[in-house]
């Protein structure tokens, strides 16, 4: 059942002084934030601002972690990604990561089930993605732009995560698409799904979202509501440099 | 024929049947190379002393256990399988992540113990392996005879080559087996336990290596250096059939017996050094092989 | 794969420039001195297989391909040269020579087969063709077999040098070493030098810079297997004898851990592999096949943490380039 998202409640994840590395390089240098039940958070920044970064840190797939990321009061730095993910995250990649050894229905259902209830059945991700259902049996590498970023969203919906991390699920793909997942994420939301979203398109985000964090180099640098949204038009379009 | 002396039938079909049988174990070794090389990106140098292992296992059970072949069969596998993944849990996982050829290096080094322990203990002469009575005896099929064991082996292996192709890419085991070859470190985080994966991953190599060790005991001699006497086939018939594709590493195995046993009835005196030949050739043609996919 | 290579010149102001000499003034120093301290023999087979180890590091230090059949150019060299010498009745120099040929023609061919293929592929190709040598060894009448060539007559080198009195022989031997390490630093310190780190480094980048990346790892490829060559066909004119021992897939795994040991991509490195190596294996020879096991464990522990090698830590430790 959905949460009503309170402000005095214990954030969901709290991020502070987050540093991450990829094998030699520095890219996160102190990043602080943090997400409540229920909610939806974008990350905002330029090419390089370590967005796709902090997500993946959040995870437990960087090179090295320092600071402090934590799910539902506990600590996670330290802990391998399975262990995270199984705590309740997870985590559609920004190149998207359909196995091409996998046809559509492996790739849906490779990722575990690690809660019990909380999963979409499987009618419910066919009733999102109708295309899926009728390319079961492609191949991982033979799907377009669009099916692909269907599917990464839609195999993480099966498993009982409630804390899903979507990275650019709107980049490259056409408007009609982007609407779709527009809707998909609108509905997630409805349904008490925790999620945190990395988008160079606020515009899409700004029709899901319910605050922004804006990054660069590897830091927050400022962070307002959605209703401060068209407030903030002008200080966005600087950091962004659009 | 036309090499001035008359090739009778029975030396045909007779060196035919030693080339499959040959190509049996090439195919499952290189099969099992092929496992490990996808998930762990290592070439598993201790192949062939594992193999060996696999071999004296079934002897040592046999003559020390009182278990006989068929026990041997599941058994061996089973424990040299155990050593191996004993072996990745403490050994080898200190190398993920780091250039390959220090796996290559470091499972060099372990064939290199493995084999000189074996022959500190068992000298250089070898130990022989009785066929099982269930099996012995031959069939005749009127163009010839037909060895029971023979048929076996060729039968057995196949059977398990191609059982381990249709669970690599048919089943769900074998698509996380696939997913985490792809890209470990997603598959990881969807939840999956990625390093025990890998760990089981090269004991079911190892263990295919061991059986064919089974396998081979009853036809060739139970010896520490057969091992290292079959690897540098392996590794040929492993780069011809190139290392992306299951089903190529298993019928490049197959093949390449079976030319082997054809050249040692037309031209003797090649037959050691016509695979190393053939792969010479590939290498000018098509170096990433002939199922594997260009670098 | 390898420590950072010597990028040194040979200016002798230039810090690498002193460094290298250093160390050089104490290798000839020691050269000098020990067939005066150990027994000669002893000596000039770990300077053979110094230059050896030296020839193969060529290719994994400096190139990143690991030659895992080497022995193949050491043995037909030392085969030939050994005919050369005995059947034909050449000078040992002109036997050496013929040594070096064969295996540097052996390395154009093998190489231009298996240059196109990377890392693993390579190194399992190299496997596979040291092992069709081996057979070709095996089987070919003028080896012998099993037996090998004996009895390689030493003669005059140069119709002047007696080779018979160990001293001679001696130096000889040293001379031939010092060459053939010299021709390794002065080829790692030329332009030739700096494109195969280059290629090392960035293969891509350097494929799009316009040089032809192919020729320069044969070209690499066939200094080694002649330089490897040279080490054998040495060996054969010092030991007297050539034998399948030296196309053995033991002696490519032997040469593999004395540059492990010593320090791969180092200089220095394979020469001090050479020397504990094969220190270890005249003390090693009482315990019989216990020596594979020891050289396997050495291997072992290696790779899992010393991976720099006696000269890479040293070299560390003092941040030289050696």
């Amino acid at each position: 059942m959905p949460e009503p998202v309170s402000a005095a409640a214990e954030p969901l994840l709290a991020v502070a002084g987050l540093q991450a590395w990829y094998g030699e390089s520095h890219i996160l240098h102190g990043v602080d934030f943090d997400v409540s039940q229920g909610e939806v958070v974008t990350l905002l920044g330029r090419n390089g601002a370590g967005k796709t970064t902090t997500l993946k840190a959040i995870m437990g797939m960087v090179t090295k972690r320092k600071g402090s990321a934590k799910i539902a009061g506990g600590e996670t730095i330290g802990l391998s990604s399975d262990r995270i993910a199984r705590l309740g995250m997870a985590i559609c990649p920004e190149e998207r990561g359909v196995f091409a050894s996998l046809n559509v229905r492996e790739n849906l259902m490779l990722p575990p089930k690690i809660a019990r209830e909380g999963g979409l059945t499987l009618e419910r991700i066919f009733a999102l993605f109708p295309n899926l259902a009728e390319r079961l049996n492609s191949g991982g590498g033979k799907l377009s732009g669009g099916e692909q970023q269907m599917l990464a969203i839609a195999r993480i919906l099966r498993t009982g995560a409630r804390f899903l991390m979507l990275d650019e699920p709107t980049e490259g793909l056409a408007p009609v698409i982007i609407q779709q997942i527009g809707r998909t994420i609108a509905e997630l939301k409805r349904e008490g799904f925790t999620i945190l979203l990395v988008e160079q398109n606020f515009r899409f985000a700004s029709t899901v979202a319910d605050r922004y964090f804006v990054m660069e180099h590897g830091r927050v640098i400022d962070a307002f509501a959605n209703s401060e949204l068209s407030a903030n038009m002008g200080k966005l379009h600087e950091y962004l440099g659009v | 024929m036309f090499l001035g002396h008359a090739i009778t039938a029975q030396q045909l079909y007779g060196q035919l049947l030693i080339g499959l049988i040959n190509g049996s174990f090439y195919a499952l070794l290189s099969l099992g190379l092929a496992v490990i090389f996808g998930m762990l990106n290592i070439v598993n140098f201790a192949h062939g002393a594992l193999y060996m292992v696999g071999a004296f296992a079934a002897h040592f059970l046999l003559h020390d256990a009182g278990l006989n072949y068929w026990w041997a069969l599941i058994l061996s596998p089973l424990i040299v399988g155990a050593f191996g993944a004993l072996l990745e849990r403490t050994l080898l996982y200190r190398l993920r992540g780091l250039d390959p050829l220090y796996g290559l290096l470091l499972t060099f080094g372990l064939a290199l113990v493995i084999q000189g322990v074996f022959q500190n203990y068992y000298g250089a002469s070898g130990m022989p392996y009785a066929i099982p009575p269930e099996l012995s005896g031959a069939h005749n099929l009127g163009f010839m005879f037909l060895p029971n064991y023979r048929a076996w082996v060729i039968a057995f292996s196949a059977f398990v080559c191609f059982s381990t192709w249709f669970m690599i890419e048919k089943t769900r085991l074998g698509a996380y087996l696939r997913a985490a070859t792809e890209n470990p470190t997603l598959v990881r985080a969807f939840g999956v336990n990625v390093p025990r994966m890998i760990t089981l991953t090269y004991g079911f190599g190892v263990a295919l290596a061991a059986l064919a060790g089974v396998l081979a005991a009853p036809i060739n001699q139970v010896r520490p250096g057969m091992g290292a006497d079959i690897i540098a086939v392996v590794f040929a018939v492993v780069v011809i059939g190139g290392m992306g594709s299951i089903l190529g590493s298993i019928v490049t195995g197959f093949v390449l017996g079976v030319v082997e046993g054809l050249t040692k009835v037309f031209y003797p005196e090649a037959s050691n050094t016509v695979i190393f030949v053939i792969m010479a050739i590939v290498l000018l043609i098509k170096p990433a092989g002939l199922f594997g996919k260009a670098a | 794969m390898s420590a950072k290579p010597v990028a040194a010149t040979t200016n002798p102001f230039t810090r690498e420039g002193r460094e290298f000499a250093v160390v050089l003034a104490i290798m000839l120093a020691l050269i000098v001195a020990a067939p005066f301290l150990a027994y000669p023999f002893f000596v000039m087979q770990a300077l053979c297989f110094a230059l050896f180890a030296c020839a193969f590091n060529l290719l994994i230090g400096y190139v990143g391909l690991l030659s895992f059949g080497h022995a193949m150019f050491l043995g037909s060299a030392s085969y030939v040269c050994a005919h050369a010498a005995k059947v034909w009745g050449l000078d040992p120099e002109l036997a050496i020579l013929a040594g070096v040929a064969c295996s540097g023609l052996l390395g154009l061919v093998v190489g231009a087969l298996s240059i196109r293929s990377q890392g693993i592929y390579f190194a399992m190709i190299t496997v596979a063709l040291s092992q069709m040598i081996y057979f070709f060894c095996v089987e070919a009448p003028f080896t012998h077999g099993e037996d090998g060539i004996q009895g390689v007559p030493q003669g005059r080198a140069f119709g002047l040098i007696d080779l018979s009195r160990p001293i001679a022989l001696y130096f000889f031997t040293a001379a031939i070493f010092l060459f053939g390490f010299l021709a390794i630093y002065r080829t790692v310190n030329s332009p030739f030098g700096e494109i195969l780190k280059a290629i090392r480094e960035n293969e891509p980048r350097a494929i799009s810079l316009g040089y032809r990346v192919a020729r320069y790892k044969l070209a690499a490829f066939v200094l080694s297997a002649a330089l490897a060559g040279l080490a054998g066909a040495t060996k054969a004119i010092v030991a007297q004898n050539a034998s399948l021992t030296d196309v053995g897939f033991a002696m490519s795994g032997e040469v593999v851990l004395m540059t492990l040991l010593g320090g791969m991509g180092t200089l220095y490195g394979p020469v001090v592999g050479a020397l504990v190596v094969v220190s270890m294996q005249n003390y090693l020879a009482q315990f019989g096949q216990w020596v594979t096991v020891i050289q396997g464990a050495v291997f072992v522990a290696c790779v899992l943490t010393f991976r720099r090698g006696v000269v890479g830590e040293i070299a560390a430790a003092l941040k030289w380039s050696i």
